[in-house]
């Protein structure tokens, strides 16, 4: 069977050992994690955790049951397809020759992002976007040499009806 | 739902005055209010406050002599008299040693709610003497689990066990009890009820699917039901008999499910899976209707799961999401208690034409009738004592009616196969986990919640050593537990399997040096008898379980027999080893 992505998003209680009930599951129970992140909502007793995960349509479905009967999962939704917003957040070092600062200050016009530190070697760049975006960016800047990068992993939040 | 504001419920109740206590009154206060009569434990540093506090009230401790042996007390407690089981321990070496008890409960879905000891807050994560994170270590093998960080918050946590132990899909709960916490004051105002946001367990099943359910019947020519432990946690065995008897469809269970319907009736097939009879696992490959109530299809259960019923419609009634569609596809899944789906769907069949059921079933139970006669449950008996035999005189002689617990492993299997279960709650074993050592504890929590019961723990030689040190609680508590020892001086199931897949090789399974389980019995105060030939069995059976004494009673039986049927791991279940 096919392995699908899937992203979810589950309002949690803000407590300690809430984070590591979730996460145990996914490992104890063998199940993937590609990202994780995780930070309390409006309501401080509330933290929202978003996860990215890859599995096959049966294993989705025990994944989502399994965090549903967690009893400090409020609510879990399933954030994959066009429904939802999805947005990720890098910072990017990638060497920055002399001969290569202008076509880099280029792309990151083009992109929309920004160069958040500059030095004689190097520049850390600051993007925010889907994964198409982020991995369009990786691609055009691995040429240059990149030499360290910080990932977000995914957030989503369904859009609101008109 | 309760709301700590609400004006409704405030108002409808006489105003509870707050009162200030220590933390552990408040706990006896809320234990007392949750109905609790007896606690299994094991006190220590930790916990000497709690102790100190048990020891005014009229709750009944149980000092064990091993805290696993407390846990599977209270799960045996909890089986035996439908109630939770509580146990309480001390902090570090105390609350790992529940941890095999607790994952045991875990798996059979037991009501238990242990609380332990921890060292003051200010301490925990230094190191400190008799720490560990038991909330960390069995966060995988709890329904749920608390550290308990203030006072005020203990009344609400505790409630909340009981409530998550027993509701929905039972399992354990553990509260872990900092000694500042439990010693530090606060207002007690009693709590009512239990207000958690994120916790709704179904119980009500979908009518739209129930119909469906009933065409299928309608329809089925060769149908089956497959109950398991959710029949008995829920109570539901009556409905569930019902169900089967105005249908004519013939009935298995799993390990866990033993007792949910009459083991001497027409419809009975046996249990089903690797030790299962043959009438079951032949219909369960035959059947076009499979309805599973109550199970959550255990890889002992179904063997190869490509070949499990596979000509069959498939229903699942289970109150836990998560056990359907995990291992088996099915045709109607059905989120629900057991009893609230069987309550309903009971009256939905009382309405269509079933015609002469009698007649339309002929056909298929004649052939079940036909695989019971061909290939019933048998052994041969010669002149050493066949273990079998000793589960069959010991039915014999109870007439069906003690309460049974069980070791793990071969004498297990007998005990399951040649003891007819007609109730529910009378067989008490470690089906999910498989916990050698489970029987001997877990006799002594049923005898304490079934004081007039005969409880008998089918043991083997080599579990019964795992928490024989029991024996001293059962004698201590006034328990007239019986433990009759199926003694082949093997780790006996292990050793089948080496005769049936390793060629015989008997690598570390020999027990030639066991203790004279005799003189064992006598140096605990208790009284031990044995029996070497078939024709003591029943002379032994019938004086040890006359004696109002803990007694073990040690049966030398055949070394080399072998538990069947046997579904390889991994075969489909329909290919059986027999005899
Ligand atoms: C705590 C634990 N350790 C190991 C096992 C593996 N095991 C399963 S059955 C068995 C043999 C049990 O021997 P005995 O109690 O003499 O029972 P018999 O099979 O001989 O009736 C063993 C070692 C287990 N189930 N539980
Ligand atoms: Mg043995």
């Amino acid at each position: 069977m096919q392995e699908e992505k899937h992203i979810m998003t589950m309002l949690v209680d803000n407590e300690p050992g809430v984070l590591s009930r979730v996460v145990g599951l996914f490992s104890g129970k063998g199940f993937n994690i590609e990202s994780l992140c995780v930070a309390p909502t409006m309501d401080l007793k509330v933290s929202r955790i978003t996860i990215v995960t890859k599995a096959n349509p049966p294993v989705i479905e025990q994944i989502e049951k399994q965090l549903r009967k967690l009893i400090n999962v409020i609510k879990l939704r399933d954030m994959t397809g066009p429904k939802a917003v999805k947005r990720e957040m890098a910072l990017i070092c990638v060497r920055a020759k002399p001969e290569h600062r202008a076509e880099i200050l280029r792309i990151v016009d083009i992109f929309r992002c920004k160069v958040v530190d500059v030095g004689l070697e190097h520049y850390i760049i600051e993007v925010t976007g889907d994964e198409g975006k982020l991995t369009a960016l990786l691609n055009l800047l691995k040429p240059m040499g990149i030499e360290k990068i910080a990932r977000s992993g995914a957030l989503a939040l369904y859009r609101e009806p008109r | 739902m309760y709301r700590r504001n609400n004006h409704a419920t405030m108002k409808s109740r006489t105003v509870q005055k707050s009162k200030t206590l220590t933390g552990t009154q408040v706990l006896m206060e809320v234990l007392k209010d949750e109905g609790v009569d007896t606690i299994f434990g094991f006190p220590g540093g930790a916990v000497i406050d709690i102790y100190d506090e048990l020891a005014k009230t009229d709750i009944r401790h149980v000092l064990v002599r091993h805290e696993q042996g407390a846990v599977h007390a209270a799960d045996g407690y909890a089986r035996a008299g439908g109630k939770v089981g509580v146990c309480l321990v001390t902090s570090g070496p105390g609350a790992t040693n529940t941890v095999t008890g607790i994952a045991s409960a875990y798996m059979d879905s037991i009501p238990i709610v242990v609380l332990t000891g921890q060292v003051p807050t200010h301490l925990i994560g230094n190191d400190a003497f008799q720490e560990v994170d038991i909330v960390g270590i069995t966060r995988p093998c709890t329904k749920h689990n608390y550290l308990v960080q203030s006072a005020e918050d203990l009344p609400r946590i505790i409630k909340e066990a009981f409530y998550l132990a027993q509701s929905g899909r039972p399992g354990p709960v553990l509260v872990d009890l900092p000694k500042d916490v439990v010693a530090g004051k606060l207002d007690y105002v009693p709590q009512e009820e239990v207000n958690l946001k994120s916790y709704n367990p179904t119980y009500h099943p979908n009518k739209k699917q129930l119909r469906k359910v009933v065409e299928l019947i309608e329809h089925a020519e060769k149908p089956v039901i497959f109950a398991g432990g959710g029949i008995i946690l829920s109570k539901a065995s009556e409905e569930l008999t019902e169900l089967a008897r105005k249908t004519q469809i013939p009935v298995t269970t799993s390990l866990m499910g033993l007792g949910a319907f009459p083991g001497t009736d027409p419809l009975w097939l046996g249990m089903i899976g690797m030790h299962g009879t043959y009438r079951a696992n032949m219909s369960t490959g035959a059947c076009d209707l499979m309805i599973a109530i109550g199970v959550r299809f255990d890889d002992r259960v179904t063997g190869k799961t490509e070949a499990f019923a596979s000509q069959a419609n498939i229903v699942h009634i289970d109150i836990d999401p998560t056990s359907i569609r995990k291992n088996i596809p099915v045709t109607i899944p059905i989120v629900g208690d057991c009893k609230t789906s069987l309550k309903h769907l009971n009256p939905l069949i009382d309405q269509i034409d079933l015609g002469d059921i009698h007649t339309k079933r002929k056909k298929w139970l004649d052939q079940i009738e036909q695989w019971k006669n061909t290939k019933p449950l048998a052994y041969k008996q010669e002149d050493v004592i066949k273990p079998q035999y000793v589960i069959e005189k010991l039915y014999e002689v109870t007439k069906g009616n003690a309460i049974i617990t069980t070791e793990v492993g071969q004498n297990q299997m007998w005990a399951a196969q040649y003891y007819h279960f007609e109730r529910p709650n009378h067989f008490i074993t470690s089906g999910g986990l498989g916990c050698m050592g489970f029987g001997l504890p877990a006799a002594i929590g049923a005898q304490v919640a079934c004081p007039d019961k005969l409880v008998v723990d089918v043991a083997g030689d080599g579990s019964i050593q795992m928490n024989i040190q029991e024996m001293a609680t059962a004698v201590q508590c006034c328990l007239p537990v019986k433990v009759v020892i199926l003694n082949n001086r093997y780790l006996g199931m292990v050793r089948q399997w080496q005769e049936l897949f390793y060629e015989k090789r008997y690598a570390c399974t020999g027990m030639d040096h066991a203790p004279d389980f005799v003189k064992l019995a006598e140096a605990f105060g208790a009284v031990g008898l044995r029996a070497s030939k078939p024709e003591e069995v029943e002379s032994v059976l019938k004086e040890g379980l006359s004696i109002p004494q803990p007694v073990i009673m040690d049966f030398e039986v055949d070394q080399e027999e072998s538990v069947y049927p046997m579904v390889p791991a991994g075969a489909p279940i329909t290919e059986m080893l027999l005899v």
